[in-house]
């Protein structure tokens, strides 16, 4: 196990080092730069020079490139151009944002996905289960930033079940600890801010859901009617054993580990689709900050360190779910 | 099975534990104090971006400007509505004959937030600061301070001479030369007043350079300490709140709401559903197509009065055909210029003739008119030898400008008109961001573009000056050295009745002699509130002051 988890760990190190070196060079082969964009319509060329010598820009690339090495290497990300705060901070404040919204996805995803499809395999070719894959197959080809909008207009705008953007009600003042503001509201017993981030987490939340939820429950129900058709499964019903315990033991366990690699691999959709559904919703976490660090200026720091993080958080997941094989299924372990 | 439900009851129990301990510790930070029942109650102001920080002079976007305008006051500023000049924190300002000393009289008993007064010593202390910023990094900042008095100590450009209190009442600025900006430049909003003790206490000057970019102090974070009608009451960044309170000790009219805040909300449907959800006041930019929707939903759609410039540059560089005057003209008499404000202008807006509006002094009423006449324009071209002729027209995407909300539309229409003048368009769509500003404004690229521009002060020099005052890539010419003359001279006239007449005369002649771009339109913003919001003044420099505002049931 050490093994595994070591080896793994030299492979992020190659890979993040690949990928900074890639995104580096590429982020400044775009058209267009921070010093433009920082500037506007009203600087003068002498201005224009300043501040490209003061960013370092007039020097030569690999220079730059050097600089930027030494950097990443001792960990110092720099501040961001367009806002002047340390990356770290920056970030650290749009990363409970992200994780709030896709933990509550992905609670959504799997609370939801796992017992519809179990279900509708269980009902094969019924009336359920017919519902379920149109149904799902609505939810895959529907584009986020539509189905957002439609929501919003639906369920913000005529009648106001829900907030139509941002993270919590303007003025609510509430106590920041973790970033996250449900768990904030609990710790602090400002209960009212935790019941009111939760109004605003629904509406972003779904949105975001739709798509790891209809594939879960694609995969669950394609997986359970695998498992169905299994020898093991005609022999525990032959040999007596109570149908909860052949569902619970036999067939969902077994049915359970395509999924988990689904969900591992849903995680990190997510981040994708959190672009999108954070732009709808106002929302200010990872997906904001990488559109807003884009058009909003080249802001070269903040990008080189979100991919970065990216690229972290993708391989940590894949890591977990491999992991989590062995817990689920015996027979990894033992090889 | 027992095994494992025991295990999840174990987990379940160490969680709920680990809240309940973590519950004991962490605190809430709000004001349990017993709040005084607010009469004015909360106004919250929808912005489209973040700002940068609230130290004026490292500014230049209206974002920025909008909270620092309620955090100070400038010197001189602008009467409600208008872009006429009235007194700010100095109550009289006058110019010697030669143009180059300023006296200001300042008003008497003004505090700073900090409650250290504002006289002669302090005002001097702000413009001293400036002309002494240290640090490429700083100074790169400073675009508005650069553009305006040239350079920093040590510069050979740099205009500022000294400033003396000659009593607390009285400030001398000395200039090395005359500038035609002033007085108007006087009240930029990058020239606010800053409290000199609080200036020092939180380090505004240093700007520390970490990498490839900046930060800035905690004056410009934290702590931005001037005169203005609402104090800081901090930003914060995880909900994209500024907090402005309310200033009991305000020498003007005190703001009638106890709190400001403004929440950014960059997308502009966002906006306007966090109006219709009531959850915002007042939102700015609202989309040209949206405007009549929210007014007849009861929503108060405020226009500000015009005071941008979107024109059609031209390049003569790339192609020598249009170093013809003849062929520029037919360019502008093939432009349906009333029927794109009508289908595509945002409410308010006008035809342009001249590249200022009517409220900038040298605004001449008898002006060449290129009113749309299709057959006109193929004569000249016929008559210059240009039929047949093939220019590119770079526009700009993902951009909304207050002056241009929809390039790619405007493109489109603009492009039409041109095709049926027998002119080919090769429409060139470039990003904002990323290269349009530098085909267009570095390379010299296009033949056509569009662009614009929203004044900062009324003065001509900062509308024609900027655009043709010197040579520009944009506009392909380097040789146009009458032209380049003209509003020099126009703009180093001290008298201001001679400099009046001398901007009409330029434009006049960028009318009928040089035409180096087509006025295409002045679009004014519109800012829009809720029914129940009062007093709200749009300002044609979009610096609107909200101290006047108050909030109905």
């Amino acid at each position: 196990m050490v093994r595994v988890i070591s080896r793994r760990l030299i492979q992020l190190v190659a890979t993040v080092l690949a990928l900074m070196t890639l995104v580096f060079f590429w982020l400044r082969s775009l058209p267009g730069g921070p010093v433009d964009a920082l500037l506007g319509e009203r600087a003068t060329p002498q201005t224009r020079e300043l501040l490209t010598r003061a960013l370092g820009y007039d020097q030569p690339i690999w220079v730059q490139y050097g600089r930027f090495l030494k950097n990443v290497v001792t960990g110092n990300f720099g501040n961001s151009i367009r806002t002047g705060e340390p990356v770290t901070a920056v970030i650290g404040r749009a990363f409970p944002a992200t994780v709030e919204l896709a933990v509550a996805a992905i609670i959504i995803a799997i609370g939801l996905g796992i017992p519809l499809g179990y279900l509708a395999a269980r009902h094969r070719g019924r009336l359920l289960d017919n519902a379920t894959i149109i149904v799902t197959l609505i939810g895959i080809s529907i584009p986020i930033f539509f189905l957002g909008y439609l929501l919003k207009d639906w369920l913000t705008q005529g009648i106001h079940v829900f907030p139509p953007s941002g993270r919590i009600s303007t003025g609510l003042d509430n106590t920041d600890v973790t970033g996250l503001f449900v768990l904030d509201g609990l710790l602090t017993r400002e209960f009212d801010a935790s019941a009111d981030a939760l109004w605003h987490l629904v509406l972003p939340a779904f949105t975001l859901a739709t798509i790891p939820l209809a594939i879960i429950i694609r995969i669950t129900r394609a997986s359970v009617l695998d498992v169905l058709d299994e020898d093991y499964i005609r022999t525990a019903d032959a040999k007596g054993l109570r149908n909860a315990t052949i569902r619970k033991r036999h067939v969902l366990r077994n049915a359970l580990l395509p999924v988990v690699t689904t969900i591992g691999l849903q995680t990190g959709a997510l981040l994708a689709g959190a672009v999108l559904t954070e732009k709808v919703y106002n929302w200010g976490g990872l997906g904001t900050l990488i559109t807003d660090s884009i058009s909003g200026g080249r802001d070269y720091p903040v990008l080189q360190a979100l991919i970065l993080l990216a690229a972290v958080v993708f391989i940590v997941v894949n890591l977990v779910v491999d992991l989590s094989y062995a817990i689920i299924d015996p027979r990894v372990r033992v090889q | 099975m027992q095994a494992i439900r025991r295990r999840a009851v174990i987990a379940a129990g160490v969680v709920a534990a680990l809240s309940i301990g973590v519950a004991g510790c962490a605190k809430s930070d709000r004001d349990s104090g017993t709040e005084v029942k607010s009469t004015g109650g909360t106004f919250i102001f929808a912005g489209a971006g973040d700002p940068k920080n609230f130290d004026p002079i490292f500014n230049d976007d209206g974002e920025s400007f909008r909270p620092i305008r309620q955090l100070y006051d400038t010197l001189v500023t602008h009467k409600p509505g208008t872009a006429d000049l009235t007194g700010g924190l100095a109550e009289s300002w006058e110019n010697d004959p030669t143009g180059k000393v300023w006296t200001f009289k300042l008003r008497q008993g003004v505090k700073f937030h900090d409650g250290t007064a504002l006289d002669a010593t302090a005002v001097c202390a702000n413009f001293d600061r400036w002309y002494n910023m240290k640090g490429e990094a700083a100074q790169s900042q400073m675009i508005y301070y650069t553009d305006i008095f040239g350079g920093f100590a040590g510069s050979p450009d740099a205009l500022y001479d000294n400033c003396k209190a000659s009593d607390a009442a009285t400030a001398v600025l000395t200039l090395k030369k005359y500038k035609g900006a002033f007085p108007g430049a006087f009240a930029l909003t990058a020239f606010s007043i800053a409290s000199p003790a609080a200036l020092k206490q939180y380090d505004a000057d240093t700007v520390t350079q970490n990498g490839d970019s900046f930060a800035y102090s905690s004056f410009a974070n934290e702590h931005p300490t001037g005169t203005g009608a609402f104090t800081f009451g901090g930003w914060n960044k995880a909900t994209g709140e500024i907090t402005l309170n309310r200033n009991p000790d305000y020498w003007g009219d005190k703001a009638k709401v106890d709190k400001m805040i403004i929440k950014v909300i960059k997308d502009e449907n966002t906006r306007k559903q966090e109006l219709r959800a009531g959850t915002v006041q007042a939102i700015d930019f609202p989309a040209p197509a949206d405007r009549k929707a929210l007014a007849s939903e009861g929503y108060k759609v405020l226009d500000r009065p015009a005071f941008n410039i979107l024109y059609l540059g031209i390049n003569q560089k790339n192609n020598p055909k249009l170093k013809d005057l003849r062929v520029r003209q037919a360019i502008a008499y093939a432009l349906n210029r009333a029927q794109l404000v009508q289908t595509k202008g945002p409410g308010g807006s006008a035809v342009a003739d001249e590249f200022l509006p009517n409220t900038v002094l040298g605004y001449a009423t008898d002006v060449q008119k290129y009113a749309y006449d299709v057959a006109k324009a193929k004569q000249l071209l016929a008559d210059a030898g240009a039929t047949g002729l093939t220019l590119n027209f770079y526009y700009p995407t993902e951009v909304s400008r207050p002056y241009m909300p929809n390039p790619q539309e405007i493109f489109t229409v603009l492009a039409n008109d041109l095709q049926a003048a027998g002119i080919k368009v090769n429409g060139v769509p470039r990003p904002w961001n990323g290269g349009f500003k530098d085909d267009v404004q570095q390379f010299g690229k296009q033949d056509l573009h569009i662009l614009g521009w929203t004044g900062d002060y009324n003065d001509p020099g900062n509308f024609v000056g900027t655009f043709f005052g010197r040579g520009k890539v944009e506009f392909g010419d380097q040789a146009m050295t009458e032209m380049f003359d003209a509003i020099g001279k126009a703009d180093a006239t001290v008298d201001q009745s001679a400099k009046k007449a001398a901007f009409e005369q330029v434009n006049r002649d960028l009318a009928t002699k040089w035409l180096p771009a087509v006025p295409i339109w002045h679009a004014p913003p519109a800012v829009v509130t809720t029914k129940n919001v009062a007093g709200l003044v749009p300002s044609p420099l979009t610096a609107e002051q909200f101290n006047t505002v108050s909030l109905t049931k």
